[in-house]
């Protein structure tokens, strides 16, 4: 761009008609930008300043699980679009550690949020991605998670066992889950 | 510029030729950029990034072709991956150059980059081309990761949960990002029709901008000179000098340069075509499905390394590696042409330069090695089936023989590997009965160990006995 363009084209003269319309060509092509922006960082980002809801979710009667029995449970999420399909499952893992006392562990390792596995007979969860393995309380025996499980609130209604759901992402869950 | 010159006969297709230049300008407007000049002496080591553009234009070609069956829907995604591989015509044929193209595109680029910053091609004035080519690069990545979550089958989806989770410890706005990534508070359908739209919307208009941009810039300040020693670059003088080359002998891009960037580019498409054909698109996992945990999920190949430094840090650096080290990488990255846009450019005369070179690719390959072994990996199914040697089996009996059982059972197994067969978290138990003392080992187990569990008040005095009998045979 030759270094005297703007004096060539008078867009550098104070107060001349030329750079006043240079002038409304960009504004207004700010204006068309807000008009396209706006909506749609609301459509983006709106969803996510609604927070979404979190509910008690039914895992079935209280019979379903024998004292001291670890098994895995699934459930629709609440929070699923209607065309999600099978990831509109999700799981949890419930133990009933004395009577009507549950544990209900989030399936998701606290490393970094792979499922863990229970092995029944080591009596231990281990996960599949990087290493981590925990106790059947859901403390940590081994590997890199920082923290134990993240356990479910629960509720017993009408002989029925009740979790509250957990939103992703799990590292941004002390709020809403106690440090087990 | 001419397209019909008077001294040949005007031919009825000259005629035309010449009416469609005279109303379009074509040639007029495209000859000066491919015929720019360039320095003599450009050679084989200049085709990488002509090589980037083709592989891409050959996924934009077979992306396209993928998306008129693919559906991006949780309930169908899976099935037309299916349906694309083993019923459409050609179908395996086209998923798979588009699995090997994106495996070319990454290599290339890489390639493209390390031969750039070996060469000091990024120095005066070529600072923006180094960076338009940093966000080409964090671009191919980008695309490579949503690419692998539309396969929707479990690798993918506890992929993006991984994502999640990462972008969830960004401190304050964690949670913002992360949600917004996944669309949502869990993965699932807005998951999946998001990353379809940043993968086949999204990246390829921003890569196209950029590659623009990356061009553009080539064709102002031209193709940098075969570096010789002893020529520093003085930004005083460089532009004057790199004149006079052209000056002195340029060549026209095209064909004088251009013709090794076809032959290399259709070298990598012929490979790509054979891999596709022969090797053929890559297998889908088990689809999608949040309550079968028994997954065992790993990236796509070029992201391995990463997964390895994910397992292998320590806890304590863990924030610190999965935020700031990229961040602090992008910054170098940025820095690199203005902290050195002068002095030498071969790379007899930049040691330092080599030697990181040479660590990087050292170390990306060892964690990549790791990270397709992945020992810290319990391996879960050895509980159901592993098979332990014979060998081994016979020399267990009585007790021992109920302890190789709880050996399995109990999933020691599941860590510890028996001549070969199961798990390589923890130590090699095979010889363990001649290293250590039986009190030793009743300790270990009951203990556990810094990477083990305790299995005391978790097993019986019994149990203890027989495995312990199991492990002294283990000689």
């Amino acid at each position: 761009m030759p270094k005297d363009f703007f004096r060539l084209h008078g867009l550098g003269e104070p107060r001349s008609r030329r750079r006043f319309l240079a002038q409304v060509s960009f504004g207004l092509g700010g204006v068309m930008g807000l008009m396209l922006g706006v909506p749609l960082i609301g459509y983006l980002f709106g969803p996510l300043i609604k927070r979404s809801p979190q509910q008690w979710i039914d895992l079935g009667p209280v019979s379903d699980f024998a004292l001291g029995q670890t098994k895995l449970v699934s459930f629709t999420d609440p929070s699923s679009v209607p065309w999600a399909g099978q990831t509109s499952q999700t799981s949890v893992w419930v133990r009933q550690t004395a009577p009507n006392a549950f544990d209900v562990f989030a399936v998701n390792c606290t490393h970094l949020g792979c499922p863990v596995n229970w092995l029944d007979g080591a009596r231990l969860f281990e996960c599949p991605c990087h290493g981590g393995i925990y106790y059947s309380d859901g403390t940590v025996a081994a590997g890199p998670p920082p923290r134990s499980l993240f356990k479910h609130e629960t509720r017993i209604v009408d002989g029925r066992l009740q979790a509250f759901t957990i939103p992703l992402p799990t590292s941004q869950l002390s709020e809403y889950v106690g440090n087990a | 510029m001419s397209a019909t010159p008077e001294a040949r006969p005007k031919t009825l297709w000259r005629r035309l030729g010449g009416w469609f230049e005279d109303r379009s300008h074509i040639y007029e407007g495209l000859l000066p950029i491919v015929q720019h000049p360039v320095p003599k002496g450009v050679n084989w080591w200049y085709v990488f990034g002509s090589a980037t553009l083709a592989a891409f234009i050959l996924q934009v070609i077979t992306g396209v072709a993928l998306a008129m069956i693919y559906v991006p829907a949780p309930s169908g995604a899976y099935q037309s991956l299916q349906f694309i591989t083993s019923s459409a015509p050609l179908g395996s044929l086209l998923r798979g150059m588009h699995f090997f193209g994106a495996s070319a595109m990454v290599i290339m680029i890489t390639a493209h980059v390390l031969r750039v910053f070996l060469m000091g091609s990024y120095k005066f004035p070529r600072e923006f081309n180094w960076l338009t080519g940093a966000f080409l690069l964090v671009l191919t990545a980008a695309m490579a990761f949503t690419g692998q979550l539309l396969r929707w089958d479990q690798d993918a989806y506890w992929g993006v949960v991984v994502m999640a989770e990462q972008a969830g410890k960004t401190p304050v706005i964690g949670q913002l990002v992360a949600q917004l990534v996944v669309a949502g508070s869990t993965v699932g359908g807005a998951t999946l029709t998001r990353f379809f739209a940043t993968h086949v919307f999204l990246l390829p208009a921003l890569i196209f901008g950029f590659v623009l941009v990356h061009l553009w810039l080539v064709v102002f300040d031209g193709i940098s000179e075969p570096p010789r020693p002893g020529v520093p670059v003085d930004p005083a003088t460089y532009k004057q000098r790199y004149h006079e080359i052209l000056e002195k002998d340029g060549e026209p891009f095209f064909p004088d340069a251009a013709w090794r960037d076809a032959v290399f580019a259709v070298l990598m498409f012929a490979v790509i075509m054979v891999l596709a054909a022969i090797v053929g698109a890559p297998q889908l996992g088990k689809p999608a499905d949040p309550t079968i945990v028994n997954a065992d999920p790993r990236p796509d190949w070029y992201f391995l390394w990463y997964f390895a430094v994910l397992s292998l840090i320590p806890p304590v650096l863990e924030n610190f590696v999965i935020l700031s080290v990229p961040v602090l990488l992008g910054v170098l990255v940025i820095m690199v042409p203005f902290v050195s846009n002068r002095g030498e450019r071969h790379p007899s005369r930049r040691p330092v330069a080599v030697v990181l070179v040479v660590g990087m690719l050292l170390g990306l390959t060892v964690l990549t090695i790791e990270g397709y072994q992945a020992p810290w990996s319990p391996e879960i199914q050895a509980v159901q089936d592993v098979a332990i040697p014979p060998q081994i089996e016979q020399r267990a009996t009585g007790d021992a023989a109920q302890g190789l059982q709880l050996f399995r059972i109990r999933g020691c197994i599941t860590c510890h590997a028996l001549g070969g067969a199961g798990g390589r978290k923890g130590p090699d138990l095979t010889t363990v009965g001649s290293r250590l003392t039986r009190d030793q080992i009743i300790v270990r187990i009951l203990n556990g160990g810094p990477n083990m569990p305790a299995f005391g008040g978790n097993i019986s005095d019994q149990e203890l006995q027989q495995l312990v009998a199991f492990m002294e045979t283990l000689r």
